[in-house]
């Protein structure tokens, strides 16, 4: 599976930019303005502390509407993931779309892609770091790259 | 013993559709006019005139698949309804379908009408495997839609996949459920396919959303399907024996919310899940009767790992245990239900006789216990019909035997 006809490894990519549209409201807005500075934040309960992704009007524990946008570190495990290859319009592409826990906003998770790493390399517990990929209209998006200490091999493949 | 128990106030007493049709067949053909071949069909089986309708209980908001709309002024119109003094529609999707049923009891039981019908409509303007894709963007839709989860099916092999790492779960399951269900549409006159599926064929299929392959997708079919209820004084008045509403329930809880739009299910029994685990406690407790005491299953299956997952919430097997208990030969069907096992989707299924969007296993229910079903469960006293595995609400409904 990690290897096209032709031998070369298969990369997993994220949709290039015209092909991804967003729309925001009041609530997420500051999600995608953040992403837009290359920052990853998560609204926090401003009376309780309860993390929610998507961002939403209320808190679902105590229902307050009141937030503190909290800027996060980046860093992600795969909870669980698929392997697509192909696309509407893009047969060629291979997307490794994933659902990630952020050990700094307990509770909250992300549906995103892990990019630039061959599908096989990637499993449930993989640790992440995120990356911003342009898409329309001049938003970036959140999207994770395997995390790598600097000069070491990927982290080893969990069961 | 589970023979008396449960609500037993309403009853279906026609169910009607029309051909099953593969994508495009159907091009040239109105929804109204497919929705209403169902009615008039149902109303016929009934014996009754479709003027006699005085309600309308919809599931999916009355939407007609993915981007039709079923109006009941269209239908009032063209079918002659005299007076239609109830018409509403369950929120969410396919979800609803059985809990569709519940809401015609409703208006029954509380006098708004009584003569219900519940109907779906489908015909594949775009393929499914592009819904997902296709919608415009919204902002909660936006945490999900750029990540390139094109279908439905995307979106449930993240669920699967987690199903797979915490319990266990293989690929072999999902076959079981796949060759299981099309053998049960082999003798079915209008199932869409009635050729055995191999496990080479299975195995050697096109992985679509891994794990997920081509024949763990429900058909892309087209047709429509027809329900009638009534109170059960007036249906025992009727042509066909009624089958009784023993209970029916919709909704979920917060920990399952949107599911698979939002994948903040906070644990494995909820993520790992199809979602049903509430509304299988509320039926039951309703109906009075426990899983054991059913006869026969119809499970909502669109994609393979849910039918699994459904079997672990209704509590025919452990949670986590789905995968053993299909692959033990559990769901086989046979007409003499043996110990341990469920029978599940005699008449083939989404999978392979028609995808209606849940509206099949609805009229298969009423065919088990009327005792006419093709592939009948000898001497079945009890049915058990789902909706999907959806955002909330999904929807189960237990269906008995008069008397
Ligand atoms: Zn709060």
């Amino acid at each position: 599976m990690s290897s096209t006809p032709g031998g070369g490894a298969k990369v997993a990519a994220a949709l290039p930019a015209e092909a991804v549209k967003i729309s925001v409201d009041p609530s997420t807005e500051p999600f995608w303005q953040a992403a837009r500075e290359r920052r990853l934040v998560a609204p926090r309960c401003a009376d309780c502390g309860t993390f929610r992704l998507p961002p939403t009007p209320f808190c679902w524990r105590c229902q307050s509407a009141a937030v503190d946008w909290t800027e996060l570190s980046g860093r992600a495990s795969v909870y669980t993931y698929t392997v697509v290859d192909g696309y509407p319009g893009l047969p060629g592409i291979t997307l490794v779309p994933v659902v990630v826990d952020l050990p700094d906003a307990p509770g909250a998770r992300l549906v995103s892609n892990v990019v630039g790493v061959d599908p096989a390399d990637v499993s449930i517990g993989t640790e992440l770091t995120v990356d911003f990929h342009p898409i329309s209209d001049g938003w970036l998006l959140p999207v994770f790259r395997v995390f790598r200490v600097a000069g070491q091999p990927a982290q080893e493949r969990r069961a | 013993m589970a023979r008396h128990t449960g609500a037993r106030d309403v009853a279906i007493a026609g169910i009607g559709a029309t051909p099953y049709y593969k994508r495009g067949e159907t091009a040239g053909q109105s929804i109204t006019r497919l929705a209403g071949e169902a009615i008039l069909a149902a109303c016929a089986d009934a014996g009754l005139s479709a003027t006699e309708i005085d309600g309308l209980a919809f599931y999916s908001l009355a939407r007609a698949g993915y981007g039709d709309q079923m109006e009941a002024g269209e239908l009032v119109e063209t079918l002659g309804i005299r007076e239609l003094t109830f018409t509403a529609a369950l929120t969410g999707g396919g979800g609803g379908s059985a809990g569709a049923i519940g809401l015609a009891r409703a208006a029954i039981v509380a006098g708004d009408a009584s003569v219900v019908v519940t109907v779906m409509a489908l015909q594949q303007r775009m393929r499914l495997g592009t819904v997902v894709a296709s919608k415009a963007a919204t902002p909660l839709g936006s945490f999900v839609q750029p990540a390139g989860l094109a279908g439905p099916g995307h979106l449930m092999s993240l669920l699967t996949r987690r199903h797979m790492h915490a319990y266990g779960t293989t690929r072999d399951a999902f076959a079981e459920v796949a060759i299981s269900t099309r053998q049960n549409a082999l003798n079915r006159p209008k199932a869409r396919y009635r050729e055995p599926l191999t496990r080479e064929q299975y195995f050697g299929a096109r992985v679509i959303a891994d794990p997920l392959c081509l024949y763990d997708f429900c058909l892309e079919s087209e047709g429509a399907v027809a329900i009638v209820t009534t109170s059960l004084e007036r249906a025992r008045d009727l042509r066909q024996p009624p089958v009784p509403v023993v209970a029916a329930a919709h909704g979920g809880t917060r920990e399952w919310g949107r599911g698979f739009s939002w994948f903040g299910m906070p644990d494995d029994e909820t993520f790992a899940s199809s979602g049903h685990q509430a509304v299988a406690g509320w039926l039951y407790r309703r109906a009075g009767v426990t899983p054991r005491d059913i006869d026969v299953a119809l499970i909502y299956d669109h994609f393979t790992p849910m039918v699994v997952m459904q079997l672990e919430d209704y509590g025919f097997c452990a949670k986590g245990d789905g995968g053993p208990f299909v692959l033990s030969g559990a769901i086989r069907y046979t007409p003499e239900r043996k110990p341990g096992s469920i029978p599940v989707n005699p008449h083939g299924g989404q999978l392979s006789e028609a995808y209606v969007i849940g509206a099949t296993h609805i009229a298969e229910g009423v065919e088990q216990l009327r005792g006419t079903a093709v592939n009948q469960v000898a001497g079945a006293e009890l049915a058990l019909v789902t909706g999907g595995p959806a955002a909330l609400p999904t929807s189960g409904l237990i269906l008995g035997r008069d008397r």
